[in-house]
């Protein structure tokens, strides 16, 4: 396991990338600056990385941090990788859907069935 | 408890400011009963209000200067946000959620703010926005 950030959990699932947000709000522009840099230089080494973000602690999120997911998604898209997102909250979910990101993005109910469908 | 909460806040740019305007506005909420979902709709809103107007608006500029004004009863949440900026059209903004915005990381603070809020409103030339929530029976 790896700490790129005290903002995040990255672990290795198999052949998976594992983020797991740690605060319960992804509001602050500096800290998701950081966020996304992380991520970046997680994945830049990686081919066609798989990618799993978990957002079981997460209580708000603000655009900003949707613009952050959409670049990290474009990176791994790039890579010809995969991004499944997981553990969304009701709430946060409905962000997702009245921006019609959940369009753009894969979205699973847990984590075990994102790990699955990266399998 | 007052009828009716009232707060002013001038913000400089900084997080905590936002976080202790934040604050103030959710236990002025709670306070006059306001629901979870009522909370998270103003606390969503109110966060794009105010870095926008931080960010685009003062363009973070030292020395820049957000007004802010608020009022909490037990039928409506009103608030006003104010920037030091030249202002903008909010009618130019592209609709994000059109198939080819998709993938552009910027440019949904303004559609969240009207959707979780029942009013928003920019005034002339467009550095000063207007919003409302209104209570609902159950929230």
């Amino acid at each position: 396991m790896a700490n790129d950030s005290s903002r995040l959990r990255i672990s290795a699932v198999n052949d998976v990338v594992r983020i797991d947000f740690v605060d319960r709000d992804i509001l602050d522009e500096a800290t998701i600056r950081q966020i996304g840099q992380d991520i970046q230089r997680r994945l830049e080494p990686m081919s066609a990385p798989k990618v799993l973000m978990c957002f079981a602690v997460v209580e708000h999120l603000s655009s900003a941090a949707l613009g952050t997911l959409i670049t990290v998604n474009s990176l791994v898209k790039k890579k010809g990788g995969m991004l499944r997102l997981a553990e969304i909250r009701p709430e946060i979910l409905e962000v997702f859907y009245i921006t019609k990101l959940n369009k753009h993005f894969s979205i699973d109910e847990s984590a075990a069935a994102a790990l699955k469908a990266l399998a | 408890m007052p009828a009716r909460t009232v707060g002013h806040a001038i913000l400089r740019g900084l997080r905590a400011e936002i976080d202790a305007c934040q604050s103030a506005v959710e236990e002025a909420m709670a306070q006059h009963g306001y629901g979870r979902e009522a909370l998270f709709a103003v606390r969503l809103a109110l966060e794009e209000a105010l870095v926008n107007a931080i960010r685009h608006g003062n363009r973070h500029v030292p020395g820049g200067q957000v007004d802010f004004r608020w009022s909490v009863d037990g039928d409506e949440a009103r608030f006003e946000v104010r920037d030091q900026g030249d202002g903008f059209d909010p009618d130019a903004v592209p609709d994000p959620t059109h198939d080819d915005n998709l993938e552009i990381p910027s440019g949904r603070g303004i559609m969240l703010m009207k959707a979780y809020m029942s009013e928003v409103a920019y005034r002339d030339p467009g550095n000063h926005v207007s919003m409302v929530y209104r209570r609902s029976k159950d929230a």
